[in-house]
């Protein structure tokens, strides 16, 4: 028994593994060490267990396979995949859709975000806040709850905070079983003009081979106003919980907390701007429905693509791979003259390195990118807030979307709700929060639903208008160039995602995509630098009333399901009840 | 008799009492595309199948990692107990091609979880291993799974193949079932579903074993080509074929489908509540349910030499004929009404009350 001085206590630390990491699409290990006695979480590992070796396979075809081959990457991502190589291949090949096509594209691309949003938000995420899980793990929380009055309760119809909770309770709950059923709606808004989900059939380089009439357009408009009776609903719903949260546990805006580093590449072009050409990124890109950006340290840097472009670095370290120091530099100068870096995209070969896992050196097949900061030298974790997050963030101080009904203030997002079938027009206003945690991304996520909805009803009513007119072409031709440099930009639910190509004797010399998952499930890289679930795990506090034997990590799921998690790649499990790793003495002058 | 006694399938209460376990691996090489796909089906829906939908139907306990309340440990409960014999009847799902682990020396190309006593992490192959031999039916969903699919394309690194590769072709289930292939990427929806409540009521001794074909697919599902069910094939017929993508909506033979050649019920099942596709709704077939999937369609936006050998003859040759001879029929015949449907004073439709026309 250790002896305790009046100046030492004895910290109970415990190293944790939860495995898999279960409600998100793909599998992902985290491993965390926990000090019981200060109700901290320590260090953080994330772990990703599966590889396939896209871009080595990949070299050397035609590169119009690029979006089939690509959108196998992920099973729920693989739409938006492969929307991102046809942008990607647009450039290349100097191809601009007719305006319906790039309608089609925007149509399909934010029924995918109206489905995934919902789906994860209330079939996945959210089973961490419903009536089980909290009196599984904080008791004293759901009787408070059972006595909170819901402030929107005339809205969505649930009187109190216990009864949202028991809404969302898995395969009983009628919110989450709605939620269901949504997300199978919106799956097929998305296979109107996506053929299918999550690999589409139709989304093609040089535009939408789906056959588009004024029966697609209706079926699509008349599901999206269901829709439409849905969000107003659940924003709502959704405040009325989170701001529970912060008030039942004070101090809960720290779980999940990192600093406000921010990537976003924004989405949804506008066909009267975007010429796909890289000389032309800079307008175009800032003309997107969703406005790209990068964030640091809460200051937006910039929302010039050609610059952001510049400024991303693929950096090794924990994950499995050699380094590529020694092999071709693809390409030495962007299409506008500027340098390019050996550790950008464009340059990076994959040599995969199989090897023991050691939780001190390599432990993870995912990289790590890193957005280089040209000011400090620095090479920084961004993460992408879970997608909605970041794209509403960066949205909203850059002031330059508007829509009428959907408008970016330079400090939040106001839009405005149509009438539906059985609730008045209404308006909802998203502000950029204070913080940079697991409520504040989940929030995010259940106002995008809405942010996307109104971009479809923008890009439905447009396409009406061009199908009326006659100008149903949805598809340009085009040729592919002996030699070519591009850049796909675009964001899948959950975040950035970018496809770089170099294209040598017609066919694919380089191809590397770069999802959101390596930027948020990123491991530590060579400078020691964490990803950011590691990072916004770390320091976590912990307020599960559950101690270390039957401990469930509630605090830390919420905090990692925040960053819409999306691995296809690494699975591995848990050892048991958690091994007592270490019991130290640490001196304390407080206690 | 009281009709609350009354059974709604021989030997109700007998079949509902069986409880079959679903252990879902989404542990391969792949991308989680057919658990996706499973949450948009919707006949059966995933609710239907777990709330028993069908009177007799077994209760079933779906172990997957996309949709599981718990986390870590109290998630991987169900693997060791299906391990060690506690869970039977239970069906194994997998999902994602199967690397070879020969290939990777100390290290792993697909693991989860980790050995207790060394603390590396476990392979894919390994649990495959342990558990595929106790299920009373194994299934491969998806193409990654069935037959390999893209992570074992030419040129890969990791040696990826599908189940039947691995655990041979002949292998049989603890219940002597052959694996039960639903290919595609991913599977339609509702295919997966169908067959998972298949095997769920042959396993409660309600139908008939499950009929397979030689790929062992699903005989039902899987015994038309894209093209016998496809809503454009009779441009086909006509010999007369789509040149651009989109708003031209004849056959895309053409410009890349390879419908004739490839099995699928796509086409008329369409992919979430009957809505999309691929040719039916304007995107070209690239083969994804077939084991030759992908290489052997690659590259995908061009013809195939063996569908243009059939689609030339029908063009030059009677295509055209019938294309007119039927649009000519239509305008002369069909679209117009019988003479005796106008407002005049006397009625002219043949009607005699006492005996039939003449």
């Amino acid at each position: 028994m250790a002896v305790k001085t009046p100046t030492e206590r004895e910290v109970v630390v415990k190293e944790m593994s939860w495995d898999p990491i279960t409600r998100i699409v793909g599998s992902l290990g985290i491993h965390a060490e926990i000090d019981f006695t200060n109700q901290q979480v320590l260090n953080t590992y994330s772990t990703s267990m599966i590889f396939r070796g896209f871009d080595i396979f990949m070299k050397g075809i035609d590169p119009r396979d690029a979006h089939f081959i690509t959108s196998r990457i992920c099973g729920i991502c693989g739409d938006n995949h492969c929307t991102c190589s046809c942008l990607n291949q647009n450039m290349a090949y100097s191809v601009k859709p007719p305006p319906l096509g790039d309608y089609a594209f925007n149509l399909a691309e934010s029924a995918d975000f109206m489905f995934d949003h919902a789906i994860f938000n209330d079939c996945m995420a959210n089973v961490d806040f419903c009536e089980q899980m909290v009196k599984e793990t904080n008791p004293e929380v759901l009787a408070k709850a059972e006595q909170t009055s819901a402030e929107h309760s005339s809205i969505h119809g649930y009187r109190t905070i216990a009864d949202i909770m028991r809404a969302l309770n898995p395969f009983t709950g009628d919110f989450y079983l709605e939620t269901l059923e949504v997300a199978r709606y919106t799956r097929e808004m998305y296979c109107l003009f996506g053929g299918r989900h999550t690999h589409p059939s139709t989304i093609m380089p040089g535009g939408c081979s789906a056959d588009i009439t004024q029966q697609t357009l209706t079926e699509y408009y008349i599901r999206l106003m269901r829709y439409f009776e849905y969000c107003k609903r659940t924003i709502p719903m959704h405040d009325d919980l989170y701001d529970f949260f912060y008030e039942a546990l004070p101090g809960y805006e720290r779980v999940g907390f990192r600093e406000t580093n921010l990537v976003n590449w924004g989405c949804f072009d506008d066909p009267d701007y975007v010429d796909y050409s890289y000389a032309n990124m800079t307008e175009w890109g800032r003309q997107r429905f969703v406005t790209p950006g990068v964030v640091l340290n809460g200051e937006l840097v910039s929302t010039d693509l050609v610059e952001i472009n510049l400024m991303i670095r693929i950096l090794l370290g924990s994950s499995y791979f050699e380094g590529w120091e020694n092999e071709e530099t693809f390409v030495t100068h962007d299409p506008l003259g500027n340098p390019v870096s050996k550790d950008h995209p464009w340059n990076k070969t994959t040599i995969p390195k199989p090897q023991k896992r050691d939780f001190l050196d390599k432990y993870s097949w995912v990289v790590s990118p890193r957005i280089f900061d040209e000011r400090t030298g620095k090479h920084v974790a961004c993460d992408t807030g879970g997608g909605p997050f970041a794209r509403q963030w960066v949205t909203a101080k850059a002031g330059l979307v508007d829509l009428g009904f959907l408008k970016a203030t330079g400090e939040s997002i106001k839009m405005a709700l149509p009438r539906t079938a059985s609730m008045p027009e209404m308006e909802f206003e998203w502000k950029i929060p204070k913080w940079s945690n697991a409520i504040e991304r989940d929030r995010a996520r259940t106002y995008h639903q809405a942010y996307s909805a109104l971009v479809a009803l923008h890009c439905v009513q447009r396409a009406m208008g061009e199908v009326k007119a006659g100008r149903t072409k949805s598809w340009n031709d085009f040729k592919v160039p002996d030699e070519a440099v591009s850049v796909g930009f675009h964001e899948a639910a959950r975040g950035v995602l970018s496809h770089h190509m170099v294209i040598r004797d017609g066919k694919i010399a380089n191809y590397q995509p770069y999802p959101p998952t390596p930027w948020n499930a990123s491991s530590r890289d060579v400078h020691g630098t964490p990803g950011p679930y590691e990072d916004a795990c770390q320091n976590t506090p912990i307020f599960e009333k559950n101690g270390p034997d039957n401990f469930k990590g509630i605090d830390l799921m919420r905090a990692v399901r925040s960053f819409d998690p999306c691995l296809p790649c690494g699975v591995h499990m848990y050892t048991g009840n958690g091994r007592v790793k270490k019991v130290v003495h640490t001196p304390t002058g407080l206690c | 008799m009281a009709l609350t006694d009354i059974e709604f399938a021989p030997n109700q209460k007998e079949t509902e009492a069986v409880t079959a376990h679903v252990i879902w691996m989404t542990s391969g090489q792949g991308c989680d595309g057919d658990s996706v796909a499973m949450t948009s089906a919707t006949n059966p829906s995933l609710e239907d199948i777990i709330h028993g939908i069908i009177p007799g139907m077994p209760r079933v306990v779906i172990h997957t990692p996309v949709l599981a309340y718990e986390n870590g440990a109290e998630f991987f409960q169900a693997w060791y107990d299906a391990e060690e014999g506690k869970l039977d009847p239970f069906v194994l799902i997998v999902e994602g091609s199967i690397p070879n682990e020969k290939l990777s020396g100390e290290g792993h190309w697909a693991a989860i979880g980790q050995d207790p006593v060394s603390g590396q992490p476990i392979t894919t192959n390994e649990w495959v291993d342990r558990l595929a031999p106790k299920a009373a039916a194994v299934v491969a969903a998806g193409t990654c799974a069935t037959y390999g699919g893209i992570p074992a394309m030419k040129n890969n690194p990791t040696g990826a193949m599908g189940l039947p590769d691995y655990l041979g072709w002949d292998f049989k289930s603890a219940a002597g079932l052959p694996i039960v292939c639903v290919p595609g990427c991913p599977t339609q929806p509702d295919n997966l579903t169908e067959t998972l409540l298949y095997l769920v009521l042959q396993l409660g001794g309600m139908t008939a074993p499950i009929e397979l074909d030689d790929a062992l697919r699903p005989k039902w599902l899987f015994e038309r080509s894209v093209h016998e069910g496809c809503n454009r094939a009779a441009y086909y017929e006509h010999g007369d074929f789509a040149k651009v993508y989109g708003d031209d909506h004849r056959c895309l033979v053409k410009l890349g489908c390879e419908g004739p050649v490839v099995k699928c019920n796509v086409p008329y099942r369409g992919w979430v509540n009957g809505i999309g596709g691929c040719p039916n709704v304007g995107g070209i077939c690239i083969g994804c349910t077939m084991p030759g999937f992908p290489d052997k369609y690659m590259p995908f936006m061009d013809a195939a030499a063996k569908s243009l050998f059939s689609a030339y003859p029908a063009q030059f040759t009677y295509g055209p004929i019938y294309k007119k001879l039927r649009n000519w029929e239509i305008k002369r015949n069909g679209d117009k009404e019988p003479a005796w449907r106008h407002r005049k004073n006397k009625l002219t439709t043949g009607y005699q009350p006492r005996h039939y026309a003449k």
